[in-house]
């Protein structure tokens, strides 16, 4: 795995030193589930954007002569379907792959919306004290008086079911973490001396926000981040498998198995892999989060 | 303490208030005017319309709206199912002891099984033990509890033939509720092998529900236990020799468990999150199942009702919860 | 015999760099009314040695020695139970952070009454009035209303009278005391030690007291044994120490006491006790030790006699020069101290 370090660092040596990179990966390596966890996501980028080159089948094309086909070593299985096929002749393994898109779609979208805007939010909380921090800060939590995937349910159906609203919602669940979190390091951080020396230089606001404070907070964020990455997927596979999110015949996992449901005592095959799927996803995603708390901020690190 | 509690209410108001304003804003936002709404496909004619309109207050100023909405909720009104014509508060309190009893197993299953866990792979750091818990916890963290739920279906409902599939309990057996909690009424009824039928029933939710409780539960004591382990005050328990049981299970368990309970509280919300896809998945019928069939009916009055009443509830239990760790935690006890 | 008998005592931890050695040889009898002082730096061992006694270092600490008994008892072949019996009763020891060492979870009287539980039974009435008896010993006000105060409702003088109490619930023949008033206040700092002395003389407890103070070794001991790096470079009576020092480092510790100092600064001593990653060859002390040779950096020195303190050092001080020196390097030290003397 050195090698990924190695090749990574030239380009991100312009805003990164090569010498903090290397204590990074040094910390990151010592995990070894991290870096298991590393690796599994690297394959699903990998098949997510080689699907069409990698999967065996369309992900939508139904084998009307192959339904409810099990697995290639149970009997009536086929190498042609490795992992078998669904209630109406579509490739499994075929659709797992298209699948993995989706959830790494999803997940990178709720990141992005959810990190800026709780950052932002968070910022403003954080540096113009008073009556608006107080007002973001009840807001936030109005948020999470709500159980979570609750809150997301009733959202979609506000906006109508479908994968974009899906994720819209589960951005505005996951939302209240990143503002908490970057107010409370806005305010540990302003008392430093080295803010109160960038203020008395001269810096504007939007400079102490953005320049001075914001890279120094950054650590819990991007742990923050992978966590909210994990729940993301979850979530949404959740909204899905209700039917608010992705739609059939959309090879998305959670949908994936909404279809399968009905199925669980006949064909265990169709019930087993998108879970699984989910699962390993969110697994290898939670253990390289891990890995990047114990790299990225040692104070957070529990032994 | 009295005044700790006080507090801890005032700080809640203002939450409280915000969360009326959430569950009223819900139907105003929907698209379409909320009678068109109330009225479902049906449709309506526009004379009827314009009566409704009157009759449920939807022509006054917002914020008359609004007030109407709060003295409503604080006479206990919160508006009828369009669907049953049931008032909202009576259907919810009918099925929320269905979720209540799934809720109180599925967490007893986790802190019976994930308190110990924690102990012992806290005290027996870096053994094979404590590798494994990490391992199977940080899974049932990662585990989507839909799949999980039908995978124990397929399993021990399907292969084995040990568990039932849906329901609370077996269609023989019937008899009025006195609680609304199985267990306890399936024993009232006197009826034999109810009472074994209502737990075979509760066995595969309460674990579906229960396992990312579990895992969170697991970690946390561990890591709390960890840290407790490395106190001055437990140095000092030994060097009174006491045995090594009193000093983890009495000096510093009780310490560890400080955060513990502040993490089995915070379960609260999570618990509910996950009854509506446990319930649904078990046919259990619980609130959480109750709100997903309201969403697919567009029975909108219930939804609004029920995401007020769930909103409160989890911010009684933080209220709890808070009370409680004061109570644990002289610390705090004495100097509020 | 002795009450308290520890030959040649080593504790070494496994780190992620290798093995470290925290205490080295040790040696020390002490017998019932004895005052005991162990001095040194911070990470010379000094608490290690005791914790290793008492049984109470974590399980990555390997502990070796060719004997460690107590009132005639092997300790190192007494099972776990056996040991927990003299521990906390017979043998009992007070820690340096009064205000960390009490559960903060638990009333003062809780955590008095519970040695007696364990070791001495009783009822609870009778345990209750010999915790308020003990609080009353070690002076603190209001006993009764005491007990069922938390630990973090008192200061930390009044804390670290509880730890007292508590360690001398059960009658312990040897009290151990580590640092017992580092983190105390100056002015309590006295009282504390007031306190444990005139404990120790009314029970005819022996006491062993560990401090990096040599002003509180002055006031308190009648041995002493001077610790550094985890070995014991001098051990004498107090008084045989503080006249003629035989060890470099202990000579250098007495010459940073104020009441002794002859200059106008406050002599000190350079460096650091070294770690595991910066142990010298030859004697431990020498990079910091103002007479070392190229003996001292290349081979460890053997003990002295009993006379010389059984100083751990190739040249023991005698009369404040270094003895076995090489003349040359003598002649040297002489010419240096005499132009000191005339520039002072």
């Amino acid at each position: 795995m050195a090698s990924v370090a190695e090749s990574k660092s030239p380009q991100e040596s312009r805003s990164v030193s090569a010498q903090q990179l290397r204590e990074f990966w040094h910390y990151f390596s010592e995990n070894k589930g991290a870096v298991a966890g590393l690796v599994v996501v690297v394959f699903l980028i990998f098949l997510a954007a080689a699907a069409d080159v990698v999967a065996p089948h369309s992900p939508i094309q139904q084998y009307r002569d192959h339904l409810l086909q099990p697995p290639f070593w149970v009997e009536g299985g086929s190498l042609a379907f490795p992992l078998g096929t669904d209630a109406v002749g579509r490739d499994l393994l075929s659709r797992l792959i298209y699948g993995s898109r989706y959830s790494l779609y999803v997940g990178c979208v709720v990141i992005s919306i959810s990190m800026t805007l709780g950052i932002s939010i968070g910022l403003v909380a954080g540096f113009f004290r008073g009556f608006l921090e107080t007002i973001i800060m009840r807001l936030m939590d109005i948020i999470l008086a709500f159980p979570s995937l609750l809150l997301a349910l009733v959202l979609v159906a506000l906006l109508g079911p479908g994968l974009t609203n899906a994720m819209i919602a589960v951005a505005v669940v996951v939302l209240p973490h990143f503002v908490r979190l970057t107010r409370a390091q806005v305010l540990a951080e302003s008392n430093r001396d080295y803010v109160t020396s960038a203020r008395v230089a001269g810096a504007s606001r939007l400079r102490l926000m953005f320049v001075t404070i914001l890279p120094n907070c950054m650590a819990p964020l991007i742990v923050q981040a992978s966590l909210t990455f994990s729940t993301a997927i979850l979530d949404a596979a959740a909204l899905s498998f209700l039917g608010l999110g992705a739609q059939p015949p959309t090879p998305e996992w959670g949908a994936m198995l909404a279809e399968a449901r009905e199925f669980i005592l006949r064909a265990w095959w169709v019930v087993t892999w998108p879970g699984l799927a989910i699962l390993i996803t969110v697994l290898s995603i939670n253990l390289m989060g891990d890995g990047l708390r114990d790299a990225l901020d040692p104070k957070l690190k529990r032994s | 303490m009295f005044r700790f509690i006080v507090t801890r209410i005032g700080l809640l108001i203002p939450t409280f208030f915000g969360v009326t304003i959430a569950a009223f804003s819900f139907i105003r936002l929907l698209p379409g005017d909320p009678i068109l709404l109330l009225a479902g496909e049906r449709g309506i004619d526009d004379e009827r319309h314009a009566q409704l309109m009157a009759q449920f207050g939807f022509d006054l100023p917002i914020w008359q709206q609004y007030l109407n909405y709060l003295g409503d909720i604080i006479q206990g009104d919160l508006g009828r199912s369009i669907v049953t014509k049931q008032p909202v508060l009576e259907e919810f309190l009918a099925l929320f002891p269905a979720t209540l009893e799934l809720s109180i197993c599925a967490m007893f299953f986790a802190v019976a099984l994930g308190l110990p866990a924690g102990v012992i792979a806290g005290v027996t750091r870096g053994s094979k033990f404590d590798h494994t818990v990490m391992a199977v916890s940080l899974t049932g963290y990662s585990m989507p509890i839909f799949w999980w739920a039908l995978l124990l279906i397929v399993v021990f409902s399907g292969e084995l033939g040990w568990t039932p599939v849906s329901g609370r309990i077996s269609y023989l057996y019937f008899f009025e509720p006195v609680t609304g909690f199985m267990l306890i009424d399936s024993l009232l009824s006197g009826e034999k092998g109810a009472f074994a039928s209502a737990i075979s029933h509760l066995i595969l939710p309460s674990i579906a529900l229960g396992t990312i409780p579990l895992a969170v539960i697991a970690r946390q004591t561990r890591s709390a236990m960890l840290e407790v382990l490395g106190e001055d005050y437990v140095r000092t328990a030994r060097a009174k020799g006491l045995p090594p049981s009193r000093v983890v299970g009495l000096h510093a368990l009780r310490n560890a468990l400080i955060p513990v309970i502040t993490v089995i509280g915070l379960s609260v919300g999570v618990l509910l999150a996950g009854a509506i896809l446990t319930e649904t998945i078990f046919s259990w019928p619980g609130i959480g199942k109750w709100m997903v069939d309201s969403i697919f009916r567009r029975d909108y009055q219930s939804v609004q009702g029920g995401l007020l009443l769930i909103a409160v509830i989890v911010m009684t239990v933080n209220l709890i919860v808070d009370v409680l760790y004061g109570l644990i935690n002289p610390r705090i006890r004495h100097t509020r | 015999m002795s009450l308290l008998e520890i030959r040649n005592l080593s504790v070494e931890f496994t780190t992620a760099y290798g093995q470290f050695r925290a205490v080295d040889a040790v040696d020390l009898d002490v017998d019932q009314g004895d005052v005991v002082a162990i001095v040194g730096e911070s990470g010379s061992g000094k608490s290690v040695a005791m914790l290793a006694l008492m049984g109470l270092l974590p399980w990555t600490a390997k502990v070796q020695a060719d004997r460690l008994s107590f009132d005639g008892k092997d300790l190192t072949s007494l099972e776990p139970k056996q040991r927990r019996r003299i521990i906390g009763k017979d043998m009992a020891m007070i820690f340096q952070e009064p205000m960390t060492s009490l559960n903060p979870c638990f009333t003062v009287g809780f955590q008095i009454t519970e040695a007696m539980k364990v070791h001495l039974g009783g009822t609870r009435a009778e345990r209750r009035r010999r915790a308020v008896e003990l609080l009353d010993q070690v002076g603190i006000p209001e006993p009764e209303t005491r007990l069922s105060a938390f630990p973090h409702q008192m200061s930390g003088g009044m804390n670290q009278r509880v730890m007292i109490a508590m360690s001398i619930a059960c009658n312990p023949r040897l009290l151990i005391a580590d640092e017992p008033t580092t983190a105390l206040d100056v002015t309590i700092q006295a009282q504390i030690l007031e306190l444990l002395l005139s404990l120790q003389r009314d029970r005819g407890m022996a006491l062993v007291l560990i401090t990096h103070d040599m002003g509180v070794v002055a006031e308190t001991a009648q041995r002493v044994m001077v610790q550094y790096a985890g070995q014991q470079v001098e051990r004498r009576d107090v008084v045989g120490l503080f006249s003629t020092p035989a060890h470099p480092y202990t000579a250098a510790l007495l010459d940073a006491l104020p009441e002794r100092s002859r200059g106008k600064r406050l002599p000190s001593i350079p460096g650091v006790v070294p770690g595991q990653l910066d142990r010298p060859d030859g004697c431990l002390f020498n990079p910091r030790c103002r007479f070392a040779t190229d003996l001292c950096r290349s081979r460890p020195p053997g003990r002295g006699s009993p006379e010389q303190g059984a100083a751990l050092c190739h040249y023991p001080l005698q009369g404040g020069e270094p003895s076995g020196y090489p003349p040359d390097l003598l002649d040297q030290l002489r010419r240096q101290a005499a132009e000191e003397a005339r520039s002072a």
